[in-house]
């Protein structure tokens, strides 16, 4: 990235999500963010830092370590005409919510027959890479992805991190946001044009050789990956989901019609994971254009360990890619 | 307490009563199938403390709401019509006994979670805070709730941020076939809330009387942003926990014994013995609570089914005109 | 080597009843022979095998209806089906890079064991010029044969096979290159590009014909069959910008000529109009090659040879286009023999699936209904279709001097993705040219 032309642009994913609150605390007042440390600590990971004293502790409300009650608390202020960005330190700790999450917020409307949308948006940071071992570094997208009446979202860019916040906020149902813990401080430039919407999935790289599927922080190793290729002869398209549900499968299922082979590089476990959604949308629904079994790199089958080899060798990476594009003879 | 009003609290009762004995007549005819859980018993309850709310407070119920429901004001044509899963069902045939929601009457279910509806209550009373309305919150559940780590970090959460939330631990002594010493170490309920500093009442919860007036009193503070407070109402359901329940785990004399103690019997003679209830009023009341339920069957059974090929309906939300 | 299928003689086929299988466990079958007689809503077809090999098994019984892909009989190759190995074995022999034919038994009955292998594979090592490592074969073959053993068939890749059935390729015959050694779109493209011969062509084209009654009620059968065709031209019209031609051609030379060389034949082998009309077709491709071939994948592939498809009505009403093999090189008396057989065929509804899947350019000849000029739909993926009307005497001026003769009007349609108006015009011309020269056909 050209930090040097454009200074005054380029920030970092952090920052790019910290505007996107501070854009939708001024935008509605109806807005306010509640977590652990989101006020006077800043954020575990610094996304708030500086908004409690903007906004203040009503707006910016620390809460006790009860994921449960402050997710419940924040689909029943939902319910009540608020709008809540509730910020879960990170998807392993969002287990404890799950109840919430499940059976409230994305049965509610549902069960009450239409009467009881709940306009609530769930920040949550996942994935590894920071050797924080089995409890803090995994993937569990698929898990939510998986629920009806819920919309995933998976921002990979600067661009989609600075704005993919506020259609959720003014979205009516659910929305849980996925920040890969890796991406806070990539540094990039906010685009003139961006992608505002929160269903379509985005083509990252033209190519017509092999589809690379991609999303979250695999959309960097992805890219990585397309490059090393491009040296070796091979253009890859790389698709990034950005939405993993609903799931634009109208996007790759088109690019695989174009270049009959796809790796989907997920760093969820390959068991039921997006990947594995991703790849049967394939064979249901693009079977005859393939011109190579779909491939898929994904995180080793193991708690995260904590060793930096060995949490490397337990991720997908760039390398992986490029060996699972080659092996389909691209 | 006015004529009128204790005449009120009788009929209420009366409706929460006939109709659920109305429903096991239903269960049985298939009309209505999935779990029911009934409130035989613990009508005060629900009346006493629904009396006490103002038209735009906010209801969280359990799966056992047939009567939260029915003293909330919804129709009993649209909850029988749930019942039976009808289109013109309060959810539409979506929800079915457990999950009767009502925009309305701001009844926000429903909820067969054991614990699950209690944040959602912190959660309707912090909006009115931040939005500074003086409305309240009253959450029903029962006592096998209190060992579920929701009620505990929603008590905390409550008290903490001053939320205006009543909490109404509808205390039967039982969790299916758990009775309350064999689940909790401490089985003074009020005292876990009051170790979260929220003030706390022991109620007669077959007196609807009784629960009324502490209701009331309470959520007095309560709305006057005096925080959060907690009710527990001693009560017992006189049937199973839900239908086919072989209900083997407790002692019939107890059953008995607090059948004694019906909340619509014992009214009945307070109002007859203060003069209130004449002579073939009772008669009269239950004629009319009979048609009522009648009614309300009747407008089930003639309801349609839902459109299958609306079965995706209402997962997510519709466009709406003029929506933000 | 493996299993033979319920074939599809049509994308809009789904099942097909075996009438009768003219195999029996044991036979010998060669590589284009009928083995079975099946039975589609719209004709009874023969069908025949594309590998040489032996019948192992029938696996579907007489006037059993199963779907198009079901495994219908089991065909082993003669050498194959003498010795059996184990997977274990045939994974040790893979590693190893031992060919498992080459390694003499030291087992029971002379079978291969784990130690015969492993020793083959050191006498490999062993034996290697010194500084060589045994070469692996490149990695594709390797596991294509690997892939072939363990599943007795050829791998190729959905897209592969696809693409195949429309360039009329026999993807049993295509070298793999693929993962696990499957034929990938990159073989089957290969393989189109290589001279004809190489591959059986087995184009779809004549989708219609391929439908197999779910009933025999022929009603159903009539009606599937319309409804058939009308997908398939509906198909056509949609996807292939047609362009249209006309001309009126002097028959009259032809028919001179036809009363001639007739003189000189039996009743039963004389020659007709319309086996000239289609010969000259045949022949003018060579000058107008844009108008044989496939439109598939967005591109044009010219065929190198003429398979003629001949509209034929049938009785129980319908239109199919079976395709009479090399025309431009069948002699006429031959292509007089193969037209009429084919009618005789098409009509009591026994035809080949080769015949109804591989025309590469159709004829329709509607002169016998009276009809004066007919523009066909063009039969996907075909890119042309020729017409020929009713021959009737018409006034024609030709060098200042009027007369009557005998025309017809001849029709073009074609696709506009593979030629055009121009190139259309030269190939009408050019059957005109060959129809005024009837001797040289
Ligand atoms: C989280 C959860 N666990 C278990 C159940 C199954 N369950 C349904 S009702 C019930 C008993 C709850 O007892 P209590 O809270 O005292 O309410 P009561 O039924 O007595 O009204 C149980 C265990 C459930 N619905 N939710
Ligand atoms: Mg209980």
């Amino acid at each position: 990235m050209s930090a040097a032309t454009t200074p005054t642009t380029a920030i970092t994913y952090r920052e790019a999500m910290r505007e996107a609150i501070r854009e939708a605390l001024v935008r509605d007042e109806r807005v306010f963010l509640m977590g652990e440390d989101v006020g006077r600590y800043g954020g575990c990971y610094a996304v708030s830092l500086g908004l409690l004293e903007e906004f203040g502790p009503e707006r910016i409300r620390d809460t006790p370590l009860s994921e449960s009650a402050f997710v419940g608390a924040g689909i029943g202020a939902a319910l009540g005409g608020m709008r809540p960005i509730v910020e879960i330190m990170t998807v392993n700790f969002s287990m404890l919510a799950l109840d919430q999450i499940v059976n409230n917020a994305a049965a509610l409307l549902y069960m009450s027959g239409g009467q009881f949308n709940v306009p609530l948006v769930i920040r949550m940071t996942t994935g590894a890479g920071r050797q924080v071992a089995a409890q803090h570094s995994h993937s569990l997208e698929a898990w939510y992805a998986h629920v009806p009446g819920l919309r995933v979202l998976s921002p990979a860019t600067i661009d989609d991190a600075r704005r993919m916040l506020w259609p959720s906020v003014c979205d009516p149902d659910p929305v849980i946001i996925f920040e890969h813990g890796q991406l806070y401080n990539a540094r990039g430039e906010l685009t003139e044009d961006p992608v505002t919407d929160i269903t379509s999935a985005a083509i990252r790289r033209r190519g017509e050789d092999v589809t690379i599927v991609a999303f979250g922080g695999t959309l960097g190793p992805a890219l990585e990956a397309s490059e090393q290729l491009a040296a070796q002869g091979i253009e890859a398209e790389v698709i990034d989901l950005r939405s993993l549900r609903p799931l634009d499968s109208e996007t790759f299922l088109a690019s695989v019609g174009r270049t009959h082979r796809a790796v989907v590089v997920d760093e969820g476990w390959r068991t039921g994971s997006v990947s594995a959604e991703v790849a049967a949308r394939i064979t249901e629904e693009a079977f005859y254009d393939l011109d190579a079994p779909v491939t898929r790199v994904c995180s080793a089958e193991v708690p995260m360990p904590y060793a930096k080899h060995l949490e490397e060798a337990a991720l997908p990476q760039p390398d992986k890619v490029v060996a699972a594009v080659r092996q389909l003879g691209g | 307490m006015s004529d009128e009003h204790g005449l009120h609290l009788l009929r209420q009762m009366l409706r929460i009563r006939r109709f659920e004995e109305r429903c096991v007549e239903l269960y049985s005819r298939s009309a209505i199938r999935g779990f029911l859980h009934l409130a035989i018993g613990e009508e005060a309850c629900a009346v006493g403390v629904t009396e006490a709310l103002a038209p735009d407070d906010a209801v969280v119920a359990t799966y056992r709401e047939h009567g939260h429901a029915l003293a909330r004001g919804i129709s009993m044509r649209e909850i029988m019509a749930e019942l039976e899963g009808k289109l013109e069902g309060s959810s539409k045939g979506r929800g079915g006994s457990m999950h009767i929601f009502d925009a309305v009457a701001r009844f926000y279910g429903g909820n067969a979670i054991v614990g699950g509806g209690i944040p959602l209550a912190v959660g309707l009373a912090l909006a009115d805070h931040l939005q500074g309305r003086r409305r309240i919150t009253a959450c029903f559940f029962g006592d096998g709730a209190v060992a579920e780590g929701e009620f505990h970090e929603s008590m905390n959460l409550a008290a903490l941020w001053h939320l205006p939330v009543l909490f109404c631990c509808e205390n039967n002594l039982y969790a299916m076939g758990t009775a309350l010493e064999r689940a909790q170490s401490e089985t003074d309920l009020s005292l876990k809330a009051a170790s979260y500093r929220v003030p706390s009442w022991n109620v007669d919860g077959m007196d609807v009387v009784a629960v009324e007036e502490a209701a009331r009193r309470a959520g007095e503070v309560v709305r006057d942003g005096g925080g959060p407070h907690f009710l527990e109402l001693r009560t017992y359901r006189f049937r199973a926990h839900s239908m086919y329940d072989p209900d083997r785990y407790r002692d019939k004399a107890e059953i008995e014994r607090w059948k004694e103690r019906d909340p619509i019997p014992a009214l009945t003679a307070d109002l007859g013995a203060a003069g209130i209830l004449a002579e073939g009023d009772l008669d009269r009341l239950e004629k009319e609570v009979e048609a009522e339920v009648d009614d309300a069957v009747a407008f089930a059974d003639a309801g349609t089914d839902e459109d299958v090929s609306d079965l995706e309906r209402y997962v997510m939300s519709e466009p709406r005109p003029g929506a933000t | 080597m493996g299993d033979f299928t319920m074939p599809s003689l049509g994308a809009d086929m789904e099942e097909g009843t075996v009438n009768q299988w003219l195999v029996k466990p044991g036979d010998e079958v060669h590589r284009g022979d009928i083995v079975a007689v099946v039975e589609t809503e719209k004709s009874t077809i023969e069908i025949e095998v594309f590998e040489n090999g032996v019948v192992d098994e029938l696996v579907v019984e007489e006037g059993e209806t199963v779907p198009v892909g079901t495994v219908i009989a089991r065909l082993t190759s003669e050498t194959t089906a003498a010795t059996v190995h184990s997977p274990v074995l045939r994974h040790l022999a893979e590693q190893l890079h031992v060919d498992l034919s080459s390694v003499t038994g030291s087992g029971v009955g002379g079978t291969v064991t784990r130690a015969d292998v492993e020793r083959a594979g050191a006498a490999r090592v062993e034996g290697a010029p010194p500084g060589t490592r045994p070469v692996p074969q490149r990695r594709g073959q390797r596991h294509r044969k690997a892939a072939e053993r363990a599943t007795g068939r050829t791998r190729s890749s959905p897209y592969a096979r696809r693409l195949a059935s429309q360039l009329g390729i026999d993807v049993a015959a295509v070298q793999g290159s693929g993962p696990g050694g499957s034929v990938v779109e990159a073989d089957v493209r290969r393989a189109a590009a290589e001279p004809a011969g190489t591959g059986g062509p087995m184009a779809a084209s004549v989708e219609a014909a391929g439908e197999v009654a779910a009933s025999s009620q022929v009603g159903d059968k009539q009606a599937a069959m319309r409804q058939a065709v009308g997908a398939l031209m509906a198909r056509s019209k949609r996807e292939i910008p047609h362009y249209y031609l006309s001309t009126t051609i002097d028959v009259a030379a032809a028919v001179t000529w036809l009363e001639r060389a007739n003189l000189e034949r039996p009743v039963t082998s004389r020659l007709v109009l319309p086996a000239l009309l289609v010969k000259a077709t045949a022949r003018a491709v060579a000058k107008v090659p844009e108008m044989n071939g496939f439109f598939v994948d967005d591109e044009f592939r010219p065929s190198a040879a003429v398979h003629v498809g001949v509209a034929i009505s049938l009785r129980s009403g319908g239109v199919i286009a079976p395709a009479i093999h090399d025309v431009d090189t069948l002699a006429l008396d031959d292509l007089m023999r193969a037209l009429r057989d084919l009618v005789v065929r098409a009509r009591s509804g026994v035809l080949r699936s080769s015949e109804m899947s591989d025309p590469t350019i159709t004829v329709t000849n509607l002169g016998e209904l009276g009809v004066e000029s007919v523009f066909g739909v063009i039969y996907p993926p075909q890119v042309a279709l020729v017409g020929f009307g009713q021959v009737g005497d018409r006034v024609v001026a030709r060098d200042g001097m009027v007369g009557v003769r005998p025309c017809l009007t001849a029709t073009l349609s074609a696709d506009h993705r593979a030629s055009d108006g121009h190139r259309g015009g030269r190939f009408l011309a050019e059957i005109d040219r060959l129809l005024q020269e009837p001797e040289t056909l």
